[in-house]
């Protein structure tokens, strides 16, 4: 029994896009954010996986189709990021600008943890990305050689407390313009955190879009230049 | 055939950014590549209706797609145990600190630009 759901060809995608629809489903039933879909499906993936004794390397195997997808899907990340460019083009040097502060800070305050715990270089790289967009993360983290599976995570997980502590966050820094709170939210949280701009107004919600891939790209051009100094 | 023209272009640039990623010696993803690529075609005028239908489904399902990988973190408790301080830290402090720098930053800039706009007038 193990062995046919370890191979079965349909078992894993099915599987995975029918925990998707179930988190999605307890989400809107509960109201509760941090019971995000995605971090739910994680979860649910991890009982399913040790209730019936599969090892995770062949349930990745079998879902390597969606895998396969990925890259794909990623381009098209370009479509929501024309629509929104067009929106806010205006503040477009601020927005830049603030995104580029957030990103440096971002692999900046990993870079100190990383000196501060002596962390090898996977260790360093798998922590650099966990801000971006799972999509853009995973790959970097693969690419400079970090431990891609602990990315995702740390990215799922990041998405989720960003998305819990915008409002607060917003107060303790000030933030009353929807432009500053969007960038805030989709630099620090990307599209987990952006479900929450998307509540607040349409103007945070498409800054926050917007910021995730402005801040991947940028995040991917300062890890090939700051990655290797852990 | 709408989408499976459409799919074929996203497919096509997914190709070029492949391509791209084969010749130039950088650490930079595929996806990175051909999505800058489709970012700068529909800048010159490429309808996005050429796209769009099967662009959002794929962006729809992306959350799916990153299961496998999520699940994935249970063959590497081990790796995840040793460096859980770091990373709790990063996904709390550091998160708080992205979200106030570049918040703050952007807020700063676009009440100066604001500013100067008002005295122009």
């Amino acid at each position: 029994m193990t062995e046919f759901f370890g191979n079965a060809a349909y078992f894993a995608v099915l599987a995975c896009l029918g925990l998707y629809q179930a988190g999605a489903w307890l989400k809107k039933k509960t109201g509760l954010a941090f019971l995000n879909p995605l971090l739910v499906s994680i979860a649910g993936g991890v009982g399913v996986l040790l209730l019936l004794r599969v090892d995770s390397t062949s349930f990745a195997r079998a879902a390597q189709p969606l895998s396969w997808l990925l890259t794909p899907a990623t381009v098209c990340l370009a479509i929501p990021l024309y629509r929104q460019v067009r929106l806010v083009r205006k503040y477009a040097l601020s927005l830049l600008a603030g995104i580029a502060a957030g990103v440096a800070a971002s692999i900046l305050s990993v870079l100190v943890i990383a000196l501060i715990f002596e962390m090898d270089h996977a260790g360093y790289v798998t922590l650099l990305p966990k801000s971006i967009t799972t999509a853009i993360g995973m790959v970097v983290s693969r690419e400079q050689g970090g431990v891609e599976n602990i990315t995702v995570a740390v990215i799922v997980l990041t998405g989720v407390f960003g998305n819990l502590m915008a409002s607060p966050l917003c107060r303790l820094f000030r933030l009353t313009d929807p432009v500053a709170r969007g960038v805030a939210i989709g630099t620090s949280s990307h599209a987990i955190g952006t479900a929450r701009a998307m509540e607040m107004d349409d103007v945070t919600g498409a800054v926050s879009g917007l910021s995730i891939a402005v801040s991947g790209v940028l995040t991917v051009a300062a890890a090939a230049i700051l990655g290797n100094l852990v | 055939m709408k989408y499976l023209r459409q799919f074929g272009l996203i497919l096509l640039f997914s190709f070029l950014g492949e391509a791209l990623r084969a010749l130039i010696p950088l650490p930079v993803p595929a996806s990175i590549y051909g999505m800058a690529l489709l970012f700068l075609a529909l800048a010159a005028g490429m309808p996005l209706s050429a796209v769009e239908d099967t662009g959002d489904f794929l962006i729809e399902i992306m959350p799916v797609l990153f299961i496998p990988a999520g699940v994935g973190v249970l063959g590497c408790w081990g790796e995840l145990k040793a460096m859980l301080l770091p990373a709790v830290l990063c996904v709390t402090l550091v998160t708080c600190l992205v979200f106030g720098v570049s918040g703050c930053a952007t807020q700063a800039l676009i009440r100066r630009e604001r500013l100067r706009g008002g005295n122009g007038k």
